[in-house]
């Protein structure tokens, strides 16, 4: 039997499920490679593993083909769940693989609607859940083929249709899993799941007797798992780059906070401050009987040379960033370096805050404005052509008479960058107006031939 | 300083009242613009460092406060260690701050949701200590968070900016709030010096002192930072001062 197919054998028409046979039939000169689940299995493990440092807390495997990310609390490192499910299909089309990735409220809707959905990229709002699954096939309900078949001989096709017919008669001709499947599939009951525990990870837990819940315990069993953390990384002779601290509830559920580290670190101040920081958007529910803290990625650390001249060291600017870029998003968190581009809005680029100094810098001679707009701003002009600074403006409803300018500061267009920009040319001018205030304006083309631009004026930035 | 020699009463009397408010943990140090005329009129000779200070734009600047952007990013040229310039809308056209002697090498960028956010990343940066100074643009500060703020940079010695900006020009009566700040500056920019061609000179500004604690409030027309963070006094008024002296010969070169 077919177990698999790749992209080209499927646009001849083989499929999964079909026979060996038949498909030789089709296809006489076809390359048939024995199945192998068990390496199959492994090189999913290899992949949960991996999705462990770079994106969620808990992952699980879901095999023959899938992985389960619980992304609560993770997210905003890869730019919110988008970007982090754009960032997953992205790495596995690097290594010539097909990845669909949806997130769901439910595990079971997360699941139909990454191998049957529509779309191989989506994040379904709680709201919509119910609309999003409502037209897929029964299949995707992780039923058995069996029940799927009879059910199908009943006319039910799709997950709605099965979801209207009455629960009781249902459990009692095909027992209680369509019910329980569909429940699932609707995030009416909880999931257990087995996550992956990766490999030679340092870590460190802590079971409770009795549940607890209040934040202060919370806190305070989390600087103790810091404690027990620290000295496993300290014998390993290496810092954290990520934190991990799982909270297993009573209801068998888990709840995590996740945090970055700019620079490897064994600090134990600065981890349990980064983690206690966000102990409150952890919900304990009934209560929490065990919390683990692991790094499940983590990197040398430097030596570090002790001073004893008796001078106070300078707090690390890294434990900021750490603390603002959880707070606010690593993305969020940036310096600006210099690019080689003459167009203003690509001649900047936003680096790593922690990130190594540039030596690129932009030149000292031509003024550049303090404050530069997304997008230049249309205005109304009266300008002598071609290469004269306008008499007056309109900008904002305002018209300003110019009294000195300087210009033209002619920028030509980038033809490397793209086919458009082949004649295009922009021509730059300080312009000032009788109150004194200074603005950077431009004329799209050269003022003479219309292949260089559309001739109309815009206000770019302002200087002070 | 000629003024504390001629009334040394009044010294003590204002180094008593600083012994009961309690700043005076550590010796207050001062960042001198390095002009006479501005210094003379803040207390102890320049800007004091581990202190908050606002900074906002006058006529149009009040909503894109390039002006107070320069005038800050001058000011921290000449501090040393990194920046933390905590913002809403990234406007920040980071030439222009490499042109006013901030290297971009040393200034980190936060780009918070929203006011609160922009509030508790600028304490956190003047609580830090390793820090050369913060910057923030906010609209709203209200008096306890001007307090909160302005503990945390007394606490640690990081000199802390707030760039005020508003959306609109009506909302910037705020301005005339009272705030816990240090000194309260308001930058406008105002026609560039005369050249004898044409063309725009260098860039000037008005400078108000609007408050000062300790000290009385002033106004003064200046030029424009150089490339080291520095304010010059207009060529015409003060002649053949070396700032004026090295702009005419980038002119002319």
């Amino acid at each position: 039997m077919v177990t698999a197919a790749n992209a080209a054998a499927r646009m001849i028409g083989l499929h999964t499920g079909m026979a060996v046979s038949q498909a030789q039939a089709l296809v006489p000169d076809l390359l048939i490679l024995d199945a192998e689940p068990q390496s199959d299995r492994d090189g999913l493990e290899r992949l949960a593993v991996w999705s462990l440092r770079r994106y969620a807390p808990i992952i699980a495997v879901d095999p023959p083909d899938g992985l389960m990310l619980d992304i609560t609390g993770a997210a905003h490192v890869h730019g919110g769940i988008m970007g982090l499910l754009k960032d997953i299909v992205q790495r596995l089309a690097e290594v010539e693989t097909v990845g669909r990735a949806v997130c769901a409220p439910a595990y079971g809707a997360a699941h139909a609607l990454a191998r049957y959905g529509p779309e191989p990229l989506r994040v379904i709002d709680p709201l919509d859940l119910e609309e999003a699954i409502a037209d897929l096939p029964l299949v995707a309900l992780r039923l058995d083929q069996a029940i799927v078949r009879s059910l199908s001989q009943l006319g039910l096709e799709t997950i709605a249709d099965l979801e209207a017919m009455p629960r009781a008669s249902l459990a009692l001709r095909f027992g209680s899993m369509p019910g329980l499947r569909l429940d699932q599939a609707y995030g009416r009951v909880a999931e257990p799941f087995e996550p992956v525990a990766a490999p030679q990870t340092i870590e460190v837990e802590r079971r409770f007797a009795e549940p607890i819940g209040a934040p202060e315990t919370l806190a305070r069993y989390t600087h103790k798992l810091v404690d027990g953390l620290c000295q496993q990384l300290e014998e390993a002779g290496v810092g954290a780059r990520r934190l991990d601290l799982r909270f297993h509830r009573v209801d068998n559920r888990v709840e995590a906070i996740r945090a970055g580290l700019a620079k490897p670190s064994r600090d134990r101040k600065q981890m349990g401050r980064l983690l206690c920081d966000r102990i409150e958007t952890v919900d304990p529910g009934f209560g929490v009987e065990k919390m683990v803290l692991s790094a499940p990625q983590v990197e040398p650390l430097g030596l570090r040379t002790i001073s004893h001249l008796g001078e106070t060291p300078m707090p690390d600017v890294a434990m900021l960033v750490d603390i603002l870029g959880n707070r606010v998003g690593e993305e969020r968190l940036y310096r600006v370096a210099a690019r080689e581009s003459d167009i203003p809005e690509r001649s900047v680029t936003r680096i790593p805050p922690m990130a190594d100094p540039t030596l690129l810098r932009w030149p000292e001679r031509w003024p550049r404005p303090a404050r530069l707009f997304k997008r230049p701003e249309p205005i109304d002009t009266m300008a002598l052509l071609p290469d004269h600074p306008p008499v007056h403006f309109v900008w904002r409803g305002m018209r300003r008479k110019v009294k000195r300018a300087d210009g033209p500061e002619r920028i030509y267009g980038e033809w490397h960058v793209s086919d458009e920009e082949w004649l295009s040319v922009r021509d730059y001018f300080l312009v000032e107006d009788e109150t004194g205030a200074r603005y950077w304006v431009f004329r799209q083309g050269d003022g003479m031939d219309s292949a260089t631009g559309g001739q109309g004026w815009f206000l770019h930035g302002l200087f002070a | 300083m000629m003024e504390r020699g001629a009334r040394p009463r009044v010294a003590a009397l204002r180094a008593q009242i600083a012994e009961i408010e309690g700043t005076e943990r550590r010796r207050k140090e001062v960042l001198p613009f390095g002009l006479e005329m501005v210094d003379a009129k803040l207390p102890g000779g320049g800007l004091a460092l581990g202190a908050l200070h606002e900074v906002a734009g006058g006529a149009q600047g009040v909503t894109d406060g390039a002006a107070a952007a320069l005038f800050t990013a001058g000011i921290l040229a000449r501090v040393s260690g990194s920046i933390l310039w905590c913002m809403t809308e990234p406007d920040l056209f980071a030439p222009a701050i490499a042109q006013a002697g901030l290297d971009p090498d040393r200034v980190i960028y936060v780009e918070a949701r929203d006011e609160t956010a922009v509030l508790a990343c600028f304490e956190e940066g003047l609580r830090h200590g390793g820090l050369g100074g913060v910057v923030a643009e906010l609209a709203r500060l209200s008096m306890t968070s001007s307090r909160r703020l302005q503990l945390a940079a007394e606490s640690s010695g990081t000199i802390g900016i707030a760039i005020r900006r508003w959306r609109r020009l009506a909302e910037a009566s705020d301005f005339g709030q009272p705030t816990a700040a240090a000194t309260r500056w308001r930058v406008t920019a105002v026609p560039s010096d005369p050249l004898p061609v044409p063309g725009v000179g260098r860039h000037r500004w008005f400078v108000e002192l609007i408050r000062c604690r300790a000290g009385e409030s002033a106004d003064f027309l200046v030029e424009a930072c150089d490339a080291t963070g520095r304010l010059a006094l207009p060529a015409d008024l003060a002649d053949g001062s070396a700032a004026s002296q090295a702009w005419a010969e980038r002119a002319a070169s």
